[in-house]
């Protein structure tokens, strides 16, 4: 029996009648998880909430039906949905440490919806309640744990804890957004099992919301791939991973980061669409290799495939599958007696804490050291330090034999020269008041006194290098997606003629086909500057697809330090066979 | 984020956005107005601003539009007569002021701990200062001369807005493109004007509208308490309290200044309140 379906869903902004997401259809059985997957500005997070009877404020839901558990949802009064909401059907949020209320504690929060819904049982039976859904979700259920604030608890218990508020009811539906999207691999392999084991047990119907294709192979028995707010294709799993169809999906698969390193990954050029400016006729056409004229002047009609695989493209009778490009091919880089960048017994500290523990890393000129870690292993601190940004440390930074200052202030022009550093966040690096030609042309003045037409030649040049176009020298960053400020970033560290990028979690804040491109145009940079870099990330599988060798870091020490093929092959380590394990995959 | 069109700067999309809301325009045209009538007022007076036109408080009639004052000049007169000086004098001193607190602001907020603690510690010393008991202090003591009311004035607005000032530069100290100057090597001065300076506009421009009023404020009352301009100068604050005694018999010697005065206040205000808002919306925007 379907207990969620919904039938030609359009929600639309209220002024102007612009839609976000358009006849959106989807049935889903009791204790079947739906994957819902899409880029930013896809509009499954609108969806997501349509199911609880909510839209965003200026959004409304204009047509079609949408039933939980035989409710009709589209147009249910505000008494209605409230008691739909929390008891039939539940909602796990993306970020439990805004979710949860600091001042209350985790009993009183489980205990609230119970309270609500099933106001005539005693509170002894509620309490008892309380302590077995935290069971269910593997936390402690003491009267402690309990009497505990959400700010007592790690970031994986707080999404567990927001897990067992949405499951203590004995809901039929949940929906849960990303809720994995800011934990650990290890902590999120741990949560996608107990969201796994819930509805199985329990019989729930779960819609799960992710831009993580990996994550959703993990753990989906359907699949369904959002574009520019239409589904665009939908199947079970295996048929969505193994079999699908409609260009998107299998670009966005193969822009996966393969642990197994199997395929380099492939981008995808451009970036979604904004609602406002979505195109006439198939909306991915503008992006699309396969895309021929019918494409850009009719919207597809759904096709069905199989009894479950349903597509959405013109060509999906004679389109082929994409040919698997060549395997990665990385030939190691010998230690020369001179290494570029050494790390020497280096110890780094926050005040009186310390963070980095004896840490030793030598990078070869024109080879990129992938560093590994999870939040909170120091990997961030490591490269500050090499950046110049952080100064409170013990040991020494060696640029080619010769110890650099602490401090960027403390160091050589030509030093500050030869190491950039790209930072995580495109949005915060970039000066929102000047505009991107005035960003780079700074750094070609600094550096090399150059100014006027030989500087303006040379900013093309640049933005040539990292594929962007020459329009974008007048604009500002607020006009730019994120994929494009964070090629602006890499453009103005290319414009010092760098020895080395430190480059922190560059793509972390990008879709995966935007990441995929950017890491594409780093690949290409290697080989036409034979630049080296440091790419720090937290994503293992990523590094297969850059780097040389890999450092692993874990509360501030390395703990396994190889080639390649060693780290993933044959691992010393417990804990990078342990991340091995857990990094989500497609199997 | 609607169409990309020809590229504008952000600030001129901030002032755009600001003029598109029903009260900045209102504001703006009452401030036009009021600054109009200052400017240009003493060329449609009918008589001198300090002739003897008529019997002191001598009622409305039709040669005099709004009376005759407590001396027997023309109200109307002296009232398009007397804006220049205090619109003139609030606006020196506001620029005088905002502009000492911007750069005491932005210097504190990129110095070293110790030094932007020093710094910030003596600005609470003269924040404690009332300003209007400061600046009756240093006229009753240096004497009334124009410039003296509007450089202290100034003054007493510097610390306020470089506390202002200070705290919206800290919170952009700590972006990335900050560190990112840092870490190539940028100069201090440089990083204050091309980094720091053009990402303060917003609350700077807000101080700017809000000190204009308090100037105005302030001028007015320190020529009401006989310290500011010398009769027999025309000037509003002035007015208000030579003729306050005859407030019964011919309320227009003082109702026409205070009017004004609150419309002029009023007006900057709303144009100020429309900018913030505009600027919280464009904030928003760019952190998505």
């Amino acid at each position: 029996m379907s207990v969620v379906k919904l039938s030609n869903v359009d929600i639309a902004i209220t002024r102007g009648g612009i839609k976000i997401v358009e006849k959106i259809s989807f049935e889903i059985q009791s204790g079947q998880i739906l994957g819902l997957v899409g880029e930013s500005g896809s509009g499954k997070t609108t969806v997501s909430m349509a199911l609880l009877g909510h839209t965003r404020k200026g959004a409304v839901i204009e047509s079609g039906s949408i039933t939980i558990d035989g409710h009709e949802i589209v147009g249910a009064d505000d008494k209605m949905l409230r008691s739909l909401r929390g008891g039939t059907i539940a909602y796990v949020p993306q970020d439990p440490g805004t979710a949860l209320n600091p001042g209350l504690r985790i009993g009183r929060q489980i205990l609230e919806s119970l309270e609500k819904h099933q106001p005539d049982v005693d509170h002894e039976v509620h309490m008892a309640r309380v302590r077995e859904v935290l069971t269910e979700v593997a936390l402690p259920s003491d009267t402690d744990f309990l009497r505990r604030y959400p700010h007592q608890l790690s970031g994986g218990q707080q999404q567990r804890v927001a897990i067992a508020i949405a499951f203590a009811c004995r809901p039929k539906v949940i929906v849960c957004d990303e809720p994995t999207t800011g934990l650990d691999v290890t902590t999120q392999s741990k949560v996608l099992a107990t969201i796994r084991a819930l509805c199985r047990e329990h019989g729930v119907a779960a819609l799960y919301v992710s831009h993580d294709l990996a994550v959703v192979s993990e753990l989906a028995d359907d699949v369904a791939v959002m574009y520019a707010g239409r589904i665009v294709e939908s199947g079970n799993r295996d048929e969505i991973f193994f079999n699908s169809i409609h260009p998107y999906t299998r670009r966005l698969i193969r822009a996966l980061p393969d642990i197994a390193g199997r395929n380099q990954i492939l981008g995808i050029s451009g970036y979604a669409p904004m609602p406002w400016d979505r195109p006439s006729g198939c909306a991915f056409a503008p992006r699309c290799a396969d895309a021929q004229s019918i494409c850009s002047q009719s919207v597809p009609e759904l096709t069905k495939i199989s009894a479950s695989h349903n597509v959405n493209c013109h060509r999906h009778k004679d389109s082929t599958k994409i040919v698997a490009t060549a395997r990665i091919e990385r030939e190691s880089i010998s230690a020369s007696a001179q290494p570029l960048l050494g790390i020497n017994n280096l110890d780094g500290f926050y005040g009186s804490r310390q963070v980095l523990f004896d840490t030793n890393i030598h990078i070869q000129p024109g080879e990129c050291v992938a560093l590994v870690g999870e939040s909170g292993s120091g990997k961030t601190t490591l490269s500050r330090c090499i950046g110049g940004l952080h100064d409170d440390y013990k040991g020494e930074i060696s640029y080619f034999g010769n110890t650099l200052g602490k401090h960027a202030l403390e160091r050589k022009k030509e030093e500050r020269r030869d190491i950039q550093y790209i930072f995580q966040s495109p949005y915060a690096s970039i000066n929102p008041r000047r505009p991107i030609g005035s960003t780079i042309t700074r750094q070609l003045e600094l550096f090399f006194g150059m100014k006027g037409s030989a500087a303006d030649a040379r900013v093309k040049e640049l933005l040539d290098l990292v594929s962007l176009p020459h329009a974008i020298i007048t604009s500002f960053p607020d006009q730019l997606s994120g994929g494009e400020r964070q090629r602006v970033a890499i453009a103005r560290a290319l414009a010092a003629e760098p020895k080395l990028l430190v480059c922190d979690e560059i793509t972390s804040a990008l879709d995966v086909s935007v990441q995929a491109s950017v890491i594409e145009t780093l690949k290409n940079l290697q080989s036409s500057t034979s630049v080296a870099m440091l790419f720090v990330t937290h994503n293992l599988a990523l590094t297969r697809s850059i780097a040389n060798r890999v450092a692993v870091m874990r509360k501030g020490t390395i703990v396994e330090y190889g080639g390649l093929d060693e780290v993933f092959n044959s691992p010393k380590a417990e804990y990078t066979n342990r991340l091995l394990q857990h990094t989500p995959t497609l199997k | 984020m609607e169409k990309k069109m020809k590229p504008k700067s952000q600030f001129r999309t901030l002032v755009a956005l600001t003029f598109k809301q029903g009260y900045a325009r209102l504001g703006g045209a009452i401030v036009l107005g009021i600054l109009f009538l200052a400017i240009f007022g003493p060329f449609f007076a009918p008589y001198t601003f300090d002739e003897f036109v008529d019997v002191p408080n001598a009622p409305r009639s039709d040669t005099l539009m709004l009376g005759a004052d407590y001396f027997g000049r023309d109200v109307y007169s002296r009232f398009l007569s007397g804006g220049r000086s205090i619109i003139g004098l609030s606006f020196i001193s506001t620029v005088l002021g905002v502009g000492l607190g911007l750069l005491i602001g932005l210097f504190a907020a990129s110095a070293k701990k110790r030094t932007d603690g020093l710094i910030m510690r003596a600005n609470d010393i003269l924040l404690a200062f009332p300003q209007i008991v400061f600046v009756l202090l240093v006229v009753s003591g240096f004497g009334t001369s124009v410039f003296l009311i509007a450089v202290t004035v100034g003054f007493t607005h510097a610390p306020r807005t470089a506390r202002i000032i200070r705290a919206a530069a800290a919170e952009v100290m700590e972006r990335d493109f900050i560190k990112a100057a840092i870490a190539v090597g940028e100069k201090r001065q440089r990083i204050i004007i091309s980094e720091l300076l053009p990402n303060v506009t917003s609350p700077l421009l807000v101080e700017f509208g809000l000190r204009m009023t308090y100037s105005i404020g302030l001028v007015a009352a320190v020529s009401f308490l006989g310290l500011g301009l010398q009769p027999p100068a025309a000037d509003w604050g002035l007015m208000i309290n030579e003729n306050r005694g005859s407030l019964t018999v011919q309320p227009w010697g003082v109702l026409a200044p205070i009017a004004a005065i609150a419309l002029f206040t009023i007006g900057v205000n709303f144009i100020t309140d429309s900018f913030a808002k505009a600027a919280i919306g464009i904030d928003r925007k760019g952190k998505e």
